[in-house]
């Protein structure tokens, strides 16, 4: 494992200026995902390769149906892949057991979703103190590290306000508050503008976009090929659970650069 | 541990009106329990306060036979007598015996006519007779000294709201009974007892001018050497009356009651009662603790989502299931707490009822220990009924449970 991973690093030189670190975050490596459904299989994804570096904006592209979901549960190791390894911080997640599974997941990645995904029972100061008692934080650290983001987040005003009381986008900045409890590498963010007006998806963009100038890396997943243009590194393109392709930014452009595969010799390879 | 319990308490909060529904099973049966352990030491009290029951030290004999309805040893037919007291008094076991007579007393006092029991006091006897009868005088003085022509009145008696004679009886007051004018010296403490509480106290040669006795005895006070002589008093009396009596073990026509053999009576009958409650609660705690079982099945289905939320911010198997478990656990303390108030208010409210009824002056027995072990057994019924959904919560799939 050692070995490929140098391997992979010697592949892909860093292009663009000084952002993209030398640290691999997330590797998925030759990943299928397949849903029984009857007596046939669904095959959500397959053959998926998949890198982020540190401090990578990387868009995850594709219409409905194309995977992307399956994609981002995979990479956010919220689901295990049917065939393939996934690495976080090298480490093959799959070895991990549940609980240490969780834990890893709310210290590394912070989740933005497209339904902002808040707890209606809990004011916006405790859904943003929530991921850090998973991590055993004591009451006063969580609280001091809530009011610090959200005043990051420019909500600090409305922190003891419950969710139904704010709107859509002060939620999404609520939630992006809270991915950055436990201070992860990684921001994953499905479709974090799906459920908001283009006024407020721009600021919502913005605050992504200076998290990831500040170092973070954020992974989006989205259907809208411009917000991906717009704010991404690097682009993978999903169509029918396929990588079409995957394209990265060189100044206003983006280039494909897409590996080609030989499929069928994975497929033997894994099977 | 103090985070699980204030998120499962923020949750509780939101509850809807169905979930707070599913405790009243726990809410009815920590209210029974409740009510029923403060009444039923009340009632305990009570029923053994109208027995007399005061001296582990003292016991009582009477004679068997029809007294079912009189007052006791009154209508037996074949009495005891002062011989028979004078022989009790001598057995080794035993400190001393005093005689006494009862009948029930026509009192006409402000020219109304009540009945009462009268009580003989022995002349030689009275100070030990007062102890082993507990009693104490609260105003005026007791009968000593053979003060013929003179009463020591029952409590209630003197009290012009309970006595039925519409006006309070004071010492130095004078008062008819079976129309011979008496002069009242004393009140006694209250007992707690309606018979104790009304009784006119007398010395035993105006009792028999008023009743002619002659010999017999209704009632024979003992006082007993010490309290772990007490079986070995009731035996040796009942062998000497058996003997004096010339009836055979198991066909006494007599009677040895001790303080412990009518508690035991009166608790068996109580015990049953409880027992009976007991059961009734119990299949309503369990029906309670059923209801939070599916309440909190529905609530970790409907909160799928927020399952998923915290799966994928970190939450671990065991921290939610700590959640989930918490919460079933308060909302089964809830019920208990609520219960617990209406079980108290119960209590409080039976007492006041049979205080009026009986005219003892009872105090509802509020035992922290019983509310402690209630609230605690009914969040523990709350716990374990949360288990299986707790765990279902825990075991959700992330990626199933963000879909909702």
């Amino acid at each position: 494992m050692k070995n490929e991973v140098t391997i992979v690093r010697k592949s892909v030189p860093p292009k663009n200026g000084d952002k993209v670190g030398k640290k691999e975050v997330i590797r998925l490596r030759n990943v299928s995902k397949h849903y029984p459904m009857g007596d046939s299989v669904v095959k959500a994804l397959s053959h998926l390769e998949f890198k982020v570096f540190e401090g990578e904006f990387v868009a995850i592209m594709g219409p409905s149906g194309s995977g992307k979901s399956t994609a981002m549960n995979l990479v956010g190791s919220l689901d295990m892949p049917t065939y393939g390894t996934i690495y976080l911080d090298g480490e093959d997640i799959s070895e991990f057991e549940e609980s240490d599974l969780a834990q890893v997941r709310g210290k590394r990645i912070g989740f933005i979703f497209q339904s902002f995904n808040l707890i209606n029972n809990l004011t916006v100061k405790e859904n943003v103190m929530l991921p850090m008692m998973f991590q055993g934080t004591t009451f006063e650290e969580r609280s001091d590290k809530a009011e610090e983001l959200l005043r990051l987040v420019e909500l600090h005003e409305r922190m003891d306000h419950y969710p139904g009381e704010i709107s859509g986008g002060q939620m999404q900045r609520v939630a992006i508050a809270r991915s950055l409890a436990n201070d992860p590498e990684v921001i994953l963010a499905d479709e974090p503008t799906g459920n908001l007006d283009t006024k407020t998806g721009a600021i919502v963009m913005e605050f992504l976009e200076k998290l990831n100038k500040e170092g973070k890396t954020v992974i989006m997943v989205t259907h809208d090929p411009d917000l991906a243009k717009e704010y991404a590194d690097v682009v993978y393109w999903l169509r029918d659970g396929e990588l079409e392709k995957v394209t990265k930014r060189n100044g206003k452009k983006f280039v494909d650069v897409t590996k080609k595969k030989k499929k069928e010799a994975h497929e033997n390879g894994k099977k | 541990m103090k985070d699980y319990l204030i998120l499962a308490l923020k949750n509780l909060k939101h509850r809807g009106i169905r979930s707070w529904l599913t405790l009243l099973g726990i809410f009815i049966g920590v209210t029974a329990v409740v009510a029923l352990m403060g009444l039923g030491s009340g009632l305990q009290a009570a029923v053994g306060a109208q027995f007399g029951v005061s001296s582990t030290q003292a016991l009582t004999v009477q004679a068997g036979g029809l007294n079912a309805f009189g007052p006791p040893g009154s209508g037996a037919v074949n009495k005891l007598t002062r011989d028979d007291v004078e022989a009790i008094g001598k057995l080794s076991a035993i400190e001393f015996a005093t005689p006494r007579n009862l009948e029930t007393a026509k009192i006409e006092y402000n020219d109304v006519v009540i009945f009462s029991m009268a009580v003989s006091v022995d002349d030689a006897m009275e100070r030990e007779m007062y102890e082993t009868m507990d009693l104490e005088a609260a105003h005026g003085t007791m009968l000593l000294n053979d003060a013929l022509g003179r009463v020591v009145i029952g409590n209630n008696l003197a009290d012009g709201d309970k006595n039925g004679l519409d006006k309070d009886i004071m010492t130095g007051d004078n008062i008819l009974v079976q129309d011979e004018r008496f002069k009242v010296v004393g009140v006694l403490k209250k007992k707690g007892s309606f018979m104790m509480d009304s009784i006119v106290l007398m010395y035993q040669d105006d009792l028999d001018d008023l009743f002619d006795y002659g010999d017999e005895v209704d009632v024979v006070g003992v006082k007993v050497k010490s309290p772990e002589l007490m079986d070995r008093a009731k035996e040796e009396i009942e062998r000497l009356l058996r003997k004096r009596r010339d009836v055979d073990e198991g066909e006494e026509d007599f009677e040895v009651s001790t303080p412990d053999a009518i508690l035991e009576t009166v608790n068996s009958v109580l015990g049953g009662v409880k027992a009976f409650i007991v059961i009734i609660a119990s299949i309503s705690i369990l029906v309670g603790a059923l209801g939070i079982v599916n309440t909190m099945t529905t609530s970790v289905l409907e909160r799928r989502k927020e399952i998923g939320i915290m799966k994928a911010i970190g939450g671990k198997n065991g921290q939610i299931f700590m959640q989930f478990f918490f919460e079933s656990g308060l909302l089964g303390l809830v019920g208990g707490i609520i219960g617990a108030i209406f079980g108290t208010l119960i209590s409080i409210a039976g007492t006041v009822a049979i205080n009026n009824f009986i005219g003892a002056e009872l105090s509802p027995i509020i035992d922290p220990v019983l509310i402690g072990g209630a609230l605690l057994g009914s969040f523990i019924v709350g716990s374990v009924a949360g288990i299986v959904p707790a765990m279902n919560a825990a075991k959700q799939d992330p990626v199933e449970a963000l879909r909702g």
